[in-house]
């Protein structure tokens, strides 16, 4: 599988998204860290985290024994650049004002 | 408490180019649009300067460990405010035939102005690099 592929699968699952919002909030957690306050078994968190890992989403460095978990922004800006950019920012950036205010109305009248 | 952060990446090169892109002016002004000056030797200054004819002057620091190929690590600091010093270590590894950058930025005070700069700047870099080292092209957002 390709790195970009691996960063497409990692990124569908929303417990790894969860994963990666947290890492990114603090970077450098043990498994321990991260499995506090998560509804999830420890096993399947180290499982989410080494599939990130794969994907190069998280990078893993020792401090001492610790084994530390920091989020890798690298592959989010590759997609940035390959899916994003491209189809012009200022153009979905109207469509999101757009979006907001009609739902905004929407709500107004309810 | 000081911030860390880690960037990795995966580049179709050897660990020859990747290194000669981090040290040599003439390779990083071509995807960085920043030379980085320096003799390389552990103890030298080391500066990051513009690459156009201002020749400003961005980042300095020293040099603390230099293995050709294989692990730099600079002090890095806005010469405007040099108590504020960070530290960068690249280490190069081939892995599965790729080379594995990986930049890890550390004692990053949180109050200082490096922070945002840092966390918006690596990953452009190293995607700017690896597109050069790979097709010959830097990213659009860095060509001249």
């Amino acid at each position: 599988m390709k790195e970009i592929d691996r960063v497409f699968k990692a990124l569908a699952d929303p417990s790894r998204r969860e994963l990666l919002d947290r890492l990114h909030e603090k970077s450098g957690q043990t498994l321990t860290d991260l499995c506090r306050g998560l509804g999830m078994t420890r096993q399947s968190v180290a499982q989410h985290l080494q599939l990130l890992e794969d994907a190069n989403l998280v990078a893993v460095q020792w401090q001492g024994r610790s084994k530390l978990h920091y989020f890798n922004p690298v592959p989010i800006h590759a997609i940035y650049t390959r899916w994003i950019r491209k189809f012009e920012e200022t153009r979905l950036d109207a469509l999101r004002e757009l979006k907001r205010e009609l739902e905004h109305e929407r709500k107004d009248h309810e | 408490m000081s911030e860390k952060f880690v960037y990795v990446t995966y580049i179709a090169s050897t660990p020859e180019n990747v290194w000669d892109a981090l040290v040599k002016g003439d390779v990083t002004r071509r995807y960085w649009k920043h030379e980085n000056v320096s003799d390389w030797k552990p103890g030298s200054k080391w500066e990051h300067v513009s690459a156009d004819s201002a020749r400003t002057l961005k980042i300095a620091g020293t040099v603390l460990e230099s293995v050709p190929e294989k692990r730099l690590v600079l002090t890095w600091a806005d010469p405007q405010d040099r108590a504020d010093e960070s530290r960068v270590t690249f280490q190069i590894e081939t892995i599965a035939g790729m080379v594995r950058l990986t930049v890890t930025h550390e004692d990053i005070n949180p109050a200082s102005g490096m922070l945002q700069k840092i966390s918006n700047g690596w990953p452009r870099v190293l995607s700017s690099m690896k597109s050069l080292l790979e097709t010959g092209r830097p990213l659009d957002t860095w060509a001249s």
